[in-house]
């Protein structure tokens, strides 16, 4: 399925919706439409009910960590350098730092069950990772999101506004962290790796040391 | 010689009781010689499946479960009585017939009760 | 008794023994496992107690369904740390005499999910192993080698004495500290009344000299 016909469509259908496609360049190729969470339940019901679409069957939701990474982009610049014969103007490669937006993202897949079609690829952005991490729950409308937003609150901490028993899943209740997050400091139970290697190597030389794992994530 | 008559009652009566008590004996002297007991908290607790106890063993049940109960009583006695009936029908009187008619009656009425009080209708 | 005298009157047709050894050989012959299975070492101990392995030719085919009448607790599959203090209360509230069998290499080390964020690194963590089972799962085989392991180390046990087993010494505990739910991990993370870290012996904890 095209989105780019369905996003013109939601657009003309849901008034004030901002949606953008995010493109996979990967062989695969499944692109995925990113949806802003304040439309997200109309969008949500119009795949749902529209007659020629009827997404009723929601396969998949998965979270996706994204902290603030850090892109260096070579661009060529215009510079005045000081020559041998005074200043020139000359083109210079420049290494431009950027800091992406840290946010948590959740990926749905959906099919349609009546009309044998799909997927399509539905993304949510919250707006940070830290405490502004709320994003509409979709279980009012597919009640197959009810466990797996449950499990990507425990493990990613995405706080789904909406959801009728948003507890842990697979930690307990007392559990703080979020695991899958890429800053999880695990705890420090490194005392016996008799095959250690790599990471494990470093984290157990780590915790007998004391030293900080140099490298290991 | 002549013997008591209850004299044969008085030697099983003893043989069972050793035979109960011999064990409990054993394992008695066992436990004190060799064995010893070590109980705990988690031990004597009184919930088996490895969670912690939680909150009080009398709660209230569904009283649905006992109108089900009820139900099948109805169906359960019915087909007890219903099976002696059927193969000594044919030497029945009329008075008999009408005594089982009656019984059928208050079996049927109590399970039009059930209907129109929407019990058959789990919900 | 001489030894050879004892297997002489045997074979005449005269059965000798002590206290000692028909108190062990009652013991590995009825061991009741408890009835519990974690993850898929628990297949292959179910398929142990089949018709084609058979179990039950050593005395072990009535697997129970309450701790009370158990006497080994088989840990068959992977612990999560979720799961840890329930197995370790069930082991608790199992009676004396009970033994331990730690099935396939997740109840032993965590296994392939060793560095896992719910992942108990090894029950004997918290309570006393006997027999340890390797394998990913190990095959009904292994476990009845093990089995037989474990009916081997009760034939030696002493009655009396300084080597008499845990359950026959008053001075030795019977149930273990259950682990509490903490806001990062088990509190405590292990019992160090019954688990230290082995010595590592493989590795050199001094920083990579290779690079």
């Amino acid at each position: 399925m095209t989105l780019e016909p369905l996003k013109a469509e939601l657009e003309a259908n849901i008034p004030g919706c901002q949606l953008e496609i995010v493109n996979n360049p990967s062989p695969s190729g499944q692109h995925s439409l990113l949806i802003d969470p304040g439309h997200a339940l109309a969008i949500a019901l119009y795949l749902r009910d529209a007659a020629h679409l009827r997404f009723d069957y929601l396969s998949n939701v998965t979270g996706v960590d994204w902290p603030s990474r850090e892109l260096s982009e070579k661009i060529k610049v215009k510079k005045i350098v000081d020559g041998p014969d005074g200043p020139v103007e000359k083109e210079v490669d420049e290494v431009v730092k950027t800091q992406t937006h840290a946010h948590l993202e959740v990926v749905y897949h959906l099919y349609s069950m009546a009309l044998k079609h799909g997927p399509v690829i539905l993304r949510m952005r919250t707006e940070d990772r830290a405490d502004r991490v709320h994003l509409p729950s979709f279980t009012p409308i597919w009640r197959s999101a009810d466990f797996q937003e449950r499990e990507i609150f425990d493990l990613y901490g995405i706080l789904f506004d909406g959801h009728p028993d948003l507890r842990r899943i697979l930690m307990w209740d007392e559990f703080e962290d979020f695991p899958m997050r890429r800053d999880y400091v695990e705890p420090d139970d490194y005392e016996y790796e008799p095959t250690a290697h790599d990471d494990v190597l470093k984290k157990t030389i780590a915790h007998y040391t004391g030293e900080t794992p140099g490298g290991a994530a | 010689m002549a013997t008591h008559p209850y004299l044969p009652i008085v030697v099983l009566l003893a043989g069972a009781i050793g035979f109960a008590v011999a064990p409990l004996a054993l394992a008695w002297i066992w436990a004190n010689k060799f064995s010893p007991q070590k109980p705990g908290p988690d031990k004597n607790a009184i919930y088996e499946c490895g969670l912690e106890t939680s909150g009080e063993a009398w709660v209230q049940f569904k009283p649905g479960y006992y109108l089900y109960a009820i139900i099948f009583l109805v169906f359960d006695v019915e087909a007890v009585f219903l099976l002696p009936f059927a193969t000594a029908f044919s030497g029945f009187g009329a008075a008999d017939c009408l005594a089982m008619l009656v019984f059928l009656f208050l079996l049927i009425a109590g399970l039009l009760w059930a209907y129109q009080k929407n019990v058959l209708t789990w919900s | 008794m001489d030894e050879a005298l004892k297997v002489e009157l045997g074979r005449q047709g005269v059965f000798a023994t002590s206290l000692q050894e028909l108190y062990n050989w009652g013991r590995r012959s009825s061991l009741w496992p408890l009835n519990f299975g974690l993850a898929c070492c628990a297949i292959e101990m179910i398929a142990t107690t089949m018709a084609r392995y058979d179990l039950a030719r050593f005395g072990a085919e009535v697997f129970r369904p309450s701790p009370r009448q158990a006497d080994l607790m088989i840990v068959a599959g992977t612990i999560t740390k979720k799961m840890a203090p329930q197995v370790v209360r069930l082991y608790n509230q199992m009676p004396e005499p009970k033994y331990v069998i730690s099935m396939g290499a997740c109840a032993i080390s965590g296994g392939p999910f060793k560095q896992g964020y719910n992942v108990l690194k090894g029950i004997d963590r918290y309570i006393p192993v006997d027999i340890y089972i390797p394998g990913c799962p190990p095959r009904p085989e292994a476990l009845i080698e093990g089995f037989m392991a474990l009916q081997r180390k009760i034939d030696a046990q002493q009655l009396t004495g300084e080597n008499r087993p845990r359950h026959l010494n008053a001075a030795e505990p019977s149930e273990f500290i259950v682990p509490k739910f903490g806001a990062h991990d088990l509190e405590p993370t292990q019992n160090p009344a019954i688990w230290h870290a082995p010595q590592l012996v493989n590795i050199t904890l001094a920083p990579d000299e290779t690079k």
